[in-house]
Order: C-alpha cells, then sequence, then structure tokens
C-alpha cells in the first residue's frame, strides 16, 4: 500500500524535496501549495523541480541536505541523517527538534538555544 | 453490448463492470453522502474525472507528473524486516515516504506510556539516521480505560443497565486519564527530539475520545509550540457515546469532516486527517465517490493541511490485507486530483 501511494501520488521523500514541503506542513501547518512554494524559494527552484529526482539530487548535495545513502548516489562527502538536518533547519529557518537536542547535548558548543 | 471492466469491490475481490454501471455508482456513492451530510454532491465535471480514472483497464494509475503531495506515513515501521528503525529507514530510503512513524504495535497511549523509555529510545536511535521528518503514533483509545482492562467502570455496560449518567461520568473520568497519557508521551517524544505526534483514530470511542484528543492537543501545542500534531480521525461521522460533550461551543457527536476540522485547528494540530469508512459490499468507485464528497467541504476552508486517511478500509482504499496496486493507485489519484488535498 505504501509503494503504491508513494508511486501514485507521493512527492518523493528524500528523492525529491518531499521531506522539505513535509517539515513546513508538519511543523508550520502550512498547506502544499505554501510549502511547496516556500521550499522551492529557499532552494532556488522551481515548484516543479521539487518533485524532479534528477533536479534534486544536485540541489541536495549542494545545500547538504541528505540523500539515499547510497555509494553510487551520494558519497562519503555528503551530509546525511542528523548531519544534513542541520542544515535543513538552517535553510528552512525552522527549529528542528533533534538538532537542539543534539547541540544541547554536545553541551553548547555548537551554539544550543538551551 | 458493453464491455465489462476489471474493477474492485469494497472488500478487494475482483469484479467486472460496464463504463455505465460505473457512473451510476459514481452518482450513487457521490448522492448518498450527500443526502447523508448535508453537503453537496460532486459535480458532473468531477463525476466525469472520478469515471475516467475508474473506468479504466490500467494495472496502475497517478497523478500528473510535478503534481505529487504530502505522504505521512502512519504506521511506517511496521515490523517488515529485521528491526523497526530498519523498517523505518526503509520507508525512507526505498518507499519515498515523506514523513516516517515510529509506532508500538500496542497502538494506544495507554499502554505506550508504560514502555515509554524504550520508545524513547528507539526513536532517538531512529532520528539519528533518519534525515525525513519523524513522529510518533498512537491512538486515544477510550475503551482501554474501562473495565476489565482498565480503571474506570465500562460505559458499554452502564449504558444498556440505564445508567447513563454513570456511564457519561465514566466516559468524563477516562478522558482525563487519556489527557494524562497523550501529553506524557509526546512530552517523552518531544524530550528526544521527535519531529511531530500523530494522534491516529481518533474519535475511536466515540465523542469522549475525541474530547481527549482535543484537549492533549491543546497542551501539547502549548508545551511543545514548535512540534507537529497531526489528528487522524477514525471514521466520518463522531458518534454519540456521551452525546452531550462539546468543544469550543459545539457538540461533538454527530460531527462529520468540515467541522471536525475546526475544531481539530481550534486545538491546535497542525496536520488533519478526515477519515471515511468502506462499504465492503460496494465497488471502489462507489466508495471514492462518497469518500471524496464528504471531505470536500473541508478542501477551500482548511487552515491547516489535509492528510486523508486511506489504508485498508478508508478513503476508498479496499478493506482487505494485500492491497491490489489498481485499487490503491485509483482511490491514491482521485482523491489527490479532485480534492486538491494536502497529502495522504
Amino acid at each position: 500500500m505504501s509503494i503504491a501511494h508513494g508511486v501514485a501520488s507521493g512527492m518523493g521523500g528524500i528523492r525529491t524535496a518531499g521531506d522539505l514541503v513535509a517539515r513546513m506542513q508538519l511543523t508550520r501547518g502550512m498547506r502544499i501549495k505554501e510549502a511547496k512554494a516556500y521550499v522551492a524559494g529557499k532552494l532556488g527552484v522551481s515548484e516543479r523541480d521539487l518533485s524532479d529526482p534528477v533536479v534534486m539530487l544536485d540541489v541536495r548535495r549542494e545545500y547538504g541536505l541528505g540523500g539515499l545513502y547510497d555509494s553510487e548516489i551520494t558519497d562519503t562527502n555528503d551530509a546525511w541523517a542528523i548531519q544534513a538536518k542541520f542544515n535543513i533547519a538552517e535553510l528552512l529557518d525552522i527549529p528542528i527538534n533533534c538538532v537542539e537536542s543534539f547541540k544541547t547535548l554536545v553541551r553548547g558548543k555548537l551554539g544550543a538555544k538551551s | 453490448m458493453e464491455e465489462g471492466i476489471p474493477t474492485r469491490m469494497g472488500d478487494g475481490s475482483l469484479t467486472r463492470m460496464t463504463r455505465s454501471e460505473i457512473k451510476a455508482d459514481i452518482e450513487a456513492g457521490t448522492k448518498a453522502a450527500a443526502a447523508k451530510a448535508k453537503v453537496p454532491p460532486l459535480s458532473d465535471v468531477e463525476q466525469e474525472h472520478l469515471l475516467d480514472i475508474y473506468a479504466s483497464k490500467a494495472r496502475f494509475t497517478a497523478v500528473d507528473m510535478g503534481e505529487g503531495v504530502i505522504i505521512s506515513a502512519d504506521g511506517s515501521g511496521t515490523r517488515h524486516i529485521g528491526t523497526r528503525q530498519n523498517d523505518m529507514q526503509c520507508f525512507e530510503q526505498l518507499l519515498g515516504a515523506d514523513i516516517i512513524e515510529l509506532w508500538h504495535i500496542d497502538y494506544s497511549f495507554k499502554a505506550v506510556k508504560t514502555v515509554l523509555p524504550f520508545e524513547q529510545q528507539e526513536m532517538k536511535d531512529c532520528l539519528n539516521v533518519i534525515t525525513s521528518p519523524m513522529q510518533y503514533g498512537a491512538m486515544p483509545d477510550l475503551g482501554r480505560y474501562t473495565q476489565p482492562d482498565g480503571p474506570i467502570a465500562n460505559w458499554s455496560e452502564l449504558m444498556p443497565l440505564g445508567k447513563i449518567d454513570e456511564a457519561r461520568d465514566a466516559q468524563l473520568e477516562a478522558v482525563e486519564q487519556a489527557v494524562d497519557d497523550m501529553v506524557f508521551v509526546a512530552d517523552g517524544m518531544a524530550a528526544v527530539g521527535a519531529d511531530g505526534i500523530d494522534l491516529d483514530t481518533t474519535g475511536a470511542a466515540g465523542d469522549a475520545d475525541f474530547l481527549a484528543a482535543l484537549r492533549a492537543t491543546e497542551i501539547i501545542r502549548k508545551k511543545h509550540p514548535d512540534m507537529g500534531i497531526e489528528m487522524g480521525m477514525a471514521g466520518e461521522f463522531v458518534l454519540g457515546m456521551h452525546g452531550q460533550i462539546e468543544y469550543d461551543g459545539r457538540r461533538l457527536a454527530g460531527m462529520w469532516p468540515l467541522a471536525q476540522l475546526k475544531a481539530a485547528e481550534k486545538a491546535g494540530a497542525t496536520i488533519f486527517g478526515p477519515c471515511v469508512n468502506v462499504n465492503t459490499g460496494k465497488s471502489g468507485a462507489w466508495n471514492v465517490a462518497r469518500a471524496i464528497t464528504l471531505v470536500k467541504p473541508c478542501m477551500a476552508e482548511a487552515k491547516i493541511p489535509i492528510h486523508m486517511n486511506a489504508g485498508m478500509g478508508v478513503g476508498g482504499v479496499p478493506m482487505c490485507r494485500y492491497l491490489p496496486l489498481d485499487a490503491v493507485s485509483r482511490a491514491s489519484k482521485a482523491m489527490v486530483e479532485i480534492l486538491r488535498l494536502d497529502g495522504l
């Protein structure tokens, strides 16, 4: 079922900008048009590009936003997971809870808010 | 003679219907919803669009390029292989889910409260290796608070005895405990860095169940302003197990999706998931027409994203375990394109 929905109607997650648009929905309650426009603006791409994995691979690597953890797609110099989420928080200008938690746990060395 | 087109019933079984029969089912489905919920039926153009989607022999169908929406995959991390962490990585790395959800097989906040440290540890581990936003999901599940499973008198036993006031009091007592448990789990998940909480299958035990979720949402929103709160419903209509409970001056019993949405927004949810149950004896086309008609009034008025429930037995997706690609993709495309959904 998840495969069917993802292929039929999904944005594509981290292969595209699905996770980024999702963050604006989840944390800011933005509807899809507003969320896509916001993310596209931050990335300097068109809203259509957000769903294009060919475009988004390069864009995500440029900004360090993570991607598929596969040596034929990204390499050891690419940010992924928690590393990428630091860059996503800065790019989208939103607090990401686990990033803030990470900063707190390394005892302010990365500029934690608390 | 018209050709029969392979199509699915609400229980997933394959049948054949002519284009005219599918058209008649779409008309009947939207009329049934309109009459029941007192909402407008789908327009002729929308019905024609739905007919084009369903009167097709294609094995798979999809929205147009660039028109994808957010898949908040509640129930990801189902233990298909290995560990739950492995499964969530699969949802992100292989299935393209946009939001990943950690959950416990005992999908109830009351149960999860007792194993919260283990769930927190799992969430923390996952957050370190997953890029996509992650939420924690469970049900308010008010029935769990009743005897013999819980401490509170069982209102389903009290009501047949004519003890209506006692049954109502018991529900309100359960609300207090359920709110505490939902907030307790949300606090724990926020503490380890979760991006959101999913109050799933809300209203399953009726209007008191819905009230518990709304009150918990208010508290979670105040305590964690940046935390996502997805509120998914259990059905299209809030059952009046109590019957007199109000929220923000409106009676919860009898609420249809638009009124449910307004309550969720007022409480502070960031994503609302309307739910329309499937009639297994009707065709997929009938069910999707009915579901879209019931949810359509939400779309123009929503201030927060609408992620329609589209899993087994809801949202026009058949009630069966191995869901056919043809049925899921048709329901998916139909709901996203006609409703202009924000997600599923």
